[in-house]
């Protein structure tokens, strides 16, 4: 058995949740192979090389890759596919962009997001908006899947020696191309990975109010999520967007502000290990949930919770 | 330049989801049925370029029972020209349907093929981009702008990041996310119209296809309930409890 890990990177930095994936890959068991397909991503292949459990990184570096195009990289893992068991990449924009295609090149299943693995064969994933959980068997030769990050402990960044080798080949399927990215700035934590996050909703009114959170997130070292509501709204950017299909997190604490708590927003947090919700509604879901749950003006609560702080 | 879009038969948002007591799968017995919602933003794309001048032709493409014609009626009704259900009663796994679809398109020969992100009940976000795999296109996926171009389209994407632009050669596949567009309301008028639209029903085999499930569900299950903590009554409280009893600041 041998699992292959689509490394998900910047070209500079392993995303931290390929760890996660990666602590997947280790309770499938056997060799671990980590793929890093980028450009001018040799620092990325070193990282990979430094992980535990890995056994080897194999870096396609061209500029076919370097944005991550799907319409090339998926060609690159099926290229490659046949001398794996199981085919691993997070469960985020650029895992699920790729990976299905590549599934579809090898006429395999994939399975998605999965949170659990049973068995070489069997996984744990959530659907209907995490309102049930199934237990899902494939009878594929190559299992292709996708990875929740906050399903799986990560492995360490440091301590192993992978050998590291170049892989020669280039896919550039000449479909698609890269425009433009506007990427969003911030010394914050990332969302996925922070220890804490504070979110805001529709409660919040306005964009500008969120600077209350900013404030508060950075007496805390947090990272600043939003319901689709304040998304939608326009108060923030999309990459803030928490929920079914925004980001999932599972902070050890998520501090949920102005938020009703639509289930879609709880499928995206409901696994934080400590959950307070402010709300001036006390009717509102989001406290059959939370920990601790203040009923207030979130005007009045914030600015006193950030100077107590 | 002709669309097609695809669309699927879920369970309505608004409804309740439960498992069933022997954890066989979720009870879908008399529970409101709907477009899945991505994919209503999805029609409401091609019907924008309809109005814009640049669609010609909107062909809407459902695989499912019989049922299924209510979601593409409402497709028609919001602006789609003409429907295929593709009728089957059994289960249709992603694969399965990519493959379906990649014959409805070999047979219409869209340009631009649009489909939901994921649909609200499997929440799989696999068959545009297996679609896109199986006719060898280019796929833009998360779709929040679409600008057609010539021969190309370009597309917004929402990623993790922030936002991503991509140019793709037509024909290409584009799945919808939430800011793509806001789904108009069908109109009375429009409702009785699109009973008399056309609508073509092809079943698996007259596409070629076999239906081969990969993926066998064993057990479905509710998730663990959290249970409701405290209400504290000041921002004091907030904090001690934080510090002293919850230890996460």
């Amino acid at each position: 058995m041998s699992v292959l890990v689509v490394a998900d990177h910047d070209n500079q930095n392993l995303k931290p949740v390929t760890l996660n994936v990666l602590g997947a890959a280790k309770q499938l068991g056997g060799d671990i192979v980590v793929l890093v397909a980028g450009e001018g991503c040799g620092a990325v292949a070193e990282q990979a090389a430094k992980a535990e459990g890995v056994s080897k990184v194999l870096v396609a570096d061209n500029a076919a890759y370097g944005h991550h195009l799907a319409e090339n990289v998926a060609a690159l893992i099926a290229e490659i596919a046949s001398d794996y068991s199981h085919i691993l990449a997070a469960a985020n924009t650029t895992g699920k962009d790729i990976l299905p295609r590549a599934a579809a090149l090898l006429d395999v299943a994939q399975v998605s997001d999965i949170i659990r693995v049973e068995s070489a064969d069997t996984f744990v994933r959530p659907f209907y908006a995490g309102n049930a959980i199934a237990t899902v068997q494939s009878s594929d030769p190559i299992k292709v899947i996708t990875v929740r990050g906050t399903g799986f402990d990560a492995v360490a960044a440091e301590g192993g020696s992978a050998a590291v080798e170049s892989l020669d080949i280039v896919k550039d399927a000449g479909l698609s191309e890269f425009v433009k990215e506007e990427l969003a700035k911030s010394d914050r934590p990332e969302l996925t990975s922070a220890r804490v996050v504070v979110s805001g909703g529709r409660g919040m009114q306005n964009g500008e109010n969120f600077k209350m959170l900013y404030e508060l997130a950075d007496k805390l070292g947090a990272a600043v999520g939003a319901s689709r509501a304040a998304v939608d709204a326009g108060f923030v950017p999309n990459d803030m967007q928490v929920g079914q299909t925004g980001k999932i997190v599972a902070p050890e604490l998520y501090i949920a502000v102005g938020i009703s708590g639509a289930i879609q927003h709880l499928a995206g947090m409901s696994d934080s290990k400590v959950i307070v919700a402010i709300n001036k509604d006390e009717d509102a879901p989001i406290f059959q949930v939370a920990d601790y749950g203040l009923v207030a003006d979130l005007f009045e609560a914030v600015p006193e919770l950030i100077s107590k702080l | 330049m002709k669309v097609l879009v695809a669309v699927k038969r879920v369970i309505d948002y608004n409804v309740k989801v439960r498992v069933k007591p022997d954890n066989s799968g979720v009870d879908l017995a008399n529970v409101k049925m709907a477009m899945n919602p991505f994919d209503e933003i999805a029609v409401e794309e091609a019907v924008r370029l309809k109005e814009k001048g640049i669609a010609t032709e909107i062909v809407v493409v459902s695989i499912g029972p019989k049922a299924a014609q209510e979601q593409i009626r409402t497709a028609l009704a919001l602006g789609a020209d003409r429907g295929i259900l593709i009728e089957t009663d059994e289960e249709v796994q992603s694969l399965d349907a990519a493959k379906l679809l990649k014959g409805v398109v070999e047979k219409e020969a869209p340009q631009l093929i649009l489909l939901g992100k994921q649909s609200i009940d499997t929440d799989n976000n696999q068959t545009g981009q297996m679609l896109a795999g199986l006719l060898g296109c280019g796929q833009g996926t998360f779709a929040s702008r679409v600008d057609v171009e010539g021969d190309s389209v370009v597309v917004e994407r929402e990623i993790d990041g922030g936002l991503m632009d991509i140019k793709l050669k037509l024909p290409a596949v584009i799945t919808a996310d939430l800011r793509l567009n806001e789904p108009r309301y069908a109109s009375l008028p429009n409702i009785m119209k699109a009973k008399k639209k056309p609508l073509e029903t092809l079943s698996v085999g007259d596409l070629g296809v076999e239906l081969k499930p990969r993926l066998k569900t064993l057990k479905v299950e509710e998730p663990p309930k959290r249970q409701a903590g405290i209400k504290v009554s000041s921002v004091d409280e907030l904090v001690e409890k934080l510090k002293n009893e919850a230890k996460v600041i």
